[in-house]
């Protein structure tokens, strides 16, 4: 288990370092550049030189590409060029909003995706079954930041139930200490900060889970239909256990196996729903952020925060095949 | 001389029959999908949908009553967006104008062929690039050796770098590079489904060489080469042709994202479906329809793709076939 | 009285676009307290059915349908809601499977499997039930059964599976082991010793055991009556001894011609019996091995042939049977070529 865990934490290593040459050469390559960003087009080629000279962009792309090395072991990112505050600040500051939006909408995901996955293989080719299998084929479908907006124009502009923008109401001074605002309210007992930032995720994270809803409806169906013409559970059913111990020990246990694989790999295409879903919300994560640093060529932000994504996707599938590993004893880690 | 046990002797002839077979199963194979696709309703839905929407992509530009960028309404000062006014459906105009005073009809016609275009490109891109380093790496890992499984293993290497990404974020970072036009979206849209590809195509080339009949071939004193070629290749293809047909459906849906990032094509005379939702988010309080058409189009033709790939699937796995 | 009387039972499936498929069409056999009872036939004869059907574990699919009785100690368990059925299963009828790998679940440890059923229907847990599921394990011959049970499926052998699954049908004692080709997915070593736990576990506990098998190996080595069945039907009952010395069904002397034996000369072929079970309504129109049966009339097409009781508790479902000893055999109209000749060597070697 131990081994397993250092093995892939050092695969990681050379994924990293190919990122990073790839990244930083594709950045450097970006037409126009961070000074462009600063001065606008009219600024002179003295003052462009000067720009370019103080963030060291003069020096060969293999010097710059060295320094940023040598800092990143010492886990340095470098400062943003448009803010001027250390990426890691910045990172620290934004990320935890679209952590606390990217669960939501996998808990949203799970917690409804699972049952009704499980109830439609139950009742096959009933109503039940077409509508989920329905629904999570249109699901599929929908452009997520229109769904954000219809969601956003229906429950917040028409009936006003949710709250149309932002994280936490601000009037509130709610205290920060880890920038996760749910567990901040929680940790400070502040249960109506806490409330007030968990009511601003449910639009946002019911649109980001549309497509990981839909995926997960149609794996667990798919899984639960194929484990209950299984030669164990017709056992477990001769010995005549309780409906509800077939159902849980031996139908859903083996059945989440395939659903948790999925789940892993649903990790990127939910950093990438949460960039559109941020926007159309004003929800101050990463996405915006990221957005503008591209416009701005802010280069140690991109590299910094691409690389960290990188690393937290990586470590969330190591997570997801540890834990396949508790469910499965077939599959050992090695 | 090998002394081979009476049951395995048993088994090599009939993986010889089976691989002396199999020019003919691989016909009947196509054949069986086709016969099975026909029956199934969804396949039959999908389908209707994709034609109507291919017909109307090819032809339907050339029948369209006014030119897509003509910007008439506000010419003849129907169109006030100051005054909060943009009239909707009428006999001259059937789906009303937009913001900008063009007919939303025209537009959607021609739109119909700029999001077929963009997602059959982006998806070809995606395919050829994925289906490139996903077959050499099969091949490589196929051949095996120490030069095989390095192969093999840099060009995944590569692969997960490029999943290690956030699909959008490397569409963005792709189409901040080359700035936003029709030609980007393809790009940026096809990159994303390159790794998919790759390893689809790896995956199914390795399974399929450990597979009986790859044996059976083998033991029969076939080239390996040919092996390759004329088993082990066109079996792969069949995932990967139902891959295709699904990134048709998440290609057309990513490009309209980019758009709505402000990444798409900015040419008012070649409107594209995504392009036009994304501009109509803002007019969304005065005439919601200018989103819901384009957004809806998109939907069902995303959905008609998703269907027949589906369908397709069904009907080509192995599992379900008897 | 007899511990479990199944009447007329059948099975149809039938669904939409499809035509309806009778995998069981009318069978009858009983069993006694104690007694080892053999349901004999080739795959498709409708014999595994008969016993899902009569644990109620048939999937539940729609245009399945379920006809006769089949009475368990004074009750119609097909008559059954689904509550008292799960609490007969597994108490009073367990059930054996043919794939122990895959009737195993492969994510729980064996001794959950195994206490599960103790604490279901004998409301054990905890150490009383780890230590009563050891004590199964080492009744059913798996040695060093504390560690077993916190290993799983794939890291025990074939034959250790059989026996786990064993362990787990014989824990609450049932009045009667329905086992469904326990030895058909193993070794033949393995086999044998499997046959020889269920022998002994049946003589000394007194549960009856009916023995599902395609293997007359199987039925001769253990069964007290045999019922020979082919395209949903039993075609022939008899006692042991009886049936193996004078088979009067066709089909059973075929049976009997198609198995290997160590005294035919070696030059001598086997003799399979033609075709297979195929129709969807094998009785229809006459009996359904007429096809392939060596012995058919006229007689054979049409009405489907009644049942015919001898003395000692034989009976048969042909109209022209296979001559017994001594009797004349009757002149035949249709050519008896293939397995005939050796069938009736078979009678006189009896």
């Amino acid at each position: 288990m131990i081994r397993f865990i250092v093995r892939r934490l050092l695969q990681l290593i050379p994924t990293l370092f190919g990122l990073s040459i790839l990244l930083f050469i594709w950045l450097r390559r970006l037409p126009g550049g961070p000074e462009t960003a600063i001065l606008g087009e009219r600024g002179t080629p003295e003052m462009r030189a000067a720009i370019r000279r103080n963030l060291g962009l003069d020096e060969p792309i293999l010097i710059q590409y060295g320094r940023f090395v040598r800092r990143l072991i010492r886990l340095d990112l470098g400062t943003s060029i448009s803010t001027k505050r250390e990426v890691t600040t910045e990172f620290l500051q934004r990320f935890p909003g679209t952590v606390e939006l990217t669960v939501t909408a996998l808990v949203i995901a799970i917690g409804i995706g699972i049952p009704l996955g499980y109830l439609a293989a139950r009742r096959r080719g009933r109503w039940l079954d077409h509508l989920s299998v329905g629904g999570s084929l249109i699901g599929i479908c929908i452009p997520v930041f229109f769904l954000a907006y219809i969601l956003k124009a229906i429950f917040s502009e028409n009936l006003g139930l949710f709250p149309s923008s932002g994280r936490q109401d601000p009037t509130l001074g709610a205290t920060r200490i880890t920038n996760f605002f749910v567990l901040d309210g929680l940790m400070t007992r502040e249960w109506d900060a806490a409330a007030d930032a968990l009511w601003h995720l449910i639009l946002p994270g019911m649109a980001l889970a549309s497509i990981p809803l839909a995926i997960i409806v149609r794996i667990t169906r798919a899984s639960v239909l194929e484990v209950l013409n299984e030669d164990f559970v017709r056992t477990a059913e001769a010995k005549g256990l309780t409906e509800n111990v077939v159902r849980r020990r031996h139908v859903l246990r083996n059945a989440m196996l395939p659903v948790a694989t999925s789940i892993g790999l649903l990790t990127g295409g939910l950093l990438s729903g949460a960039v559109l879903t941020e926007t159309v919300f004003a929800f101050s994560g990463i996405g915006a952020f990221l957005a503008d640093s591209i416009s701005q060529r802010d280069y140690p932000v991109l590299m910094g925060f691409i690389m960290i994504i990188a690393v937290v996707y990586v470590l969330v599938n190591l997570i997801v095949d540890l834990s396949y590993s508790l469910i499965d004893p077939r599959v050992r880690v090695r | 001389m090998t002394i081979i046990s009476g049951k395995k002797r048993e088994k090599i002839d009939r993986l010889a029959e089976l691989a002396a077979r199999d020019e003919e199963r691989g016909v009947s194979l196509w054949q069986d999908a086709f016969r099975r696709l026909r029956r199934n309703p969804a396949a039959i839905v999908g389908a209707v949908i994709l034609t109507i929407f291919v017909l109307v992509a090819v032809f339907g530009p050339f029948f369209v009553p006014y030119s897509p960028k003509d910007t008439m309404g506000i010419r003849e000062g129907v169109v006030r967006v100051g005054q909060g006014l943009i009239p909707g459906h009428s006999a001259e105009h059937w789906l009303g104008y937009d913001h900008q005073g063009r007919d939303v009809f025209s537009r959607m016609v021609v739109g119909a062929r700029q999001t077929l275009l963009v997602g059959v490109v982006a998806t070809l891109i995606g395919l050829a690039a994925g289906a490139m380093i996903g077959g050499v790496a099969g091949a490589a890992a196929g051949l095996g050796g120490r030069w095989g499984r390095w192969v093999d293993a840099t060009l995944m290497r590569f692969i997960d770098m490029l999943l290690a990404l956030p699909s959008l974020l490397l569409a963005v970072s792709i189409a901040a590079l080359l700035g936003p036009s029709l030609t980007t979206v393809m790009i940026a849209v096809g990159m994303v489904s390159v790794p998919v590809f790759a390893r689809l195509l790896r995956g199914s080339m390795i399974a399929q060489s450990n597979s009986d009949y790859v044996l059976a071939a083998t033991s029969l004193g076939v080239r390996k080469s040919k092996i390759a070629l004329t088993h082990v290749l066109p079996n792969s293809l069949a995932p990967v042709i139902v891959q295709a047909t699904l990134t048709l459906a998440t290609a057309i849906i990513e490009a309209a994202a980019l758009s709505y990032l402000g990444l798409g094509n900015p040419d008012s005379a070649l409107p594209e479906w995504g392009v036009m939702l994304a501009d109509a988010q803002q007019w969304l309080g005065i005439r919601p329809a200018l989103a819901i058409y384009p957004a809806v189009a998109i939907i069902i033709t995303a959905l008609g793709f998703t269907l027949l790939g589906e369908a397709m699937r069904e009907a080509l796995d192995p599992k379900l076939r008897k | 009285m007899a511990l479990l009387d199944v009447e007329e039972l059948s099975v149809t499936f039938s669904r939409r676009g499809q035509r309806t498929v009778r995998a069981v069409d009318g069978v009858s056999f009983s069993v006694d307290a104690g007694q080892v009872v053999g349901l004999v036939g080739e795959s498709g004869c409708g014999k595994s059915v008969t016993s899902l059907a009569i644990m109620g574990l048939l999937p539940r699919q729609p245009g399945l349908q379920v006809g006769g009785k089949a009475v368990f100690d004074g009750t119609d368990l097909l008559q059954l809601d689904d509550r008292s059925r799960r609490d007969i299963r597994g108490r009073d009828i367990a059930m054996i499977f043919q794939d122990p790998l895959s009737s195993l679940n492969p994510v729980i440890p064996i001794g959950l499997q195994v206490t599960e059923v103790l604490t279901r229907h004998r409301g054990l847990k905890g150490a009383t039930a780890a230590k009563e599921a050891a004590q199964l394990l080492d009744r059913v011959g798996i040695p060093d059964p504390k560690r077993r049970l916190k290993e799983y499926p794939h890291q025990l052998s074939g034959g250790m599976r059989q026996r786990a699954l064993i362990a787990m049908a014989v824990a609450c004692q049932p009045r009667l082991l329905i086992a469904d080709e326990p030895t058909t997915a193993l070794d033949v070593t393995i086999q044998a010793q499997i046959l020889e736990l269920l022998k002994d576990l049946v003589r000394d506990s007194g549960t009856a055991l009916v023995m599902i098998t395609h293997d007359l190996g199987v039925v001769a080595g253990m069964c007290d009556t045999i019922n020979v069945l082919y395209g949903g039907r039993v075609v022939e009952t008899a006692r042991r001894r009886p049936l193996f010395r004078q088979p009067r069904h066709p089909y059973t002397v075929g049976l009997l011609g198609s198995v290997p034996r160590l005294d035919a000369g070696r030059g001598e072929r086997l003799n399979p019996i033609p075709g297979s079970v195929r129709d969807l309504l094998p009785w229809a129109d006459g009996c359904a091995f007429a096809p392939r049966c060596t012995r058919r009339v006229d007689a054979c097409v049409g009405e489907p042939p009644e049942l015919v009781r001898t003395h000692d508790a034989r009976s048969y479902r042909c109209v022209n049977p296979a001559p017994l000893p001594g009797v004349t055999p009757q002149p035949q109209p249709t050519e008896a070529t293939g397995p005939a000749p050796a069938a009736e060597d078979e009678v006189e070697k009896a």
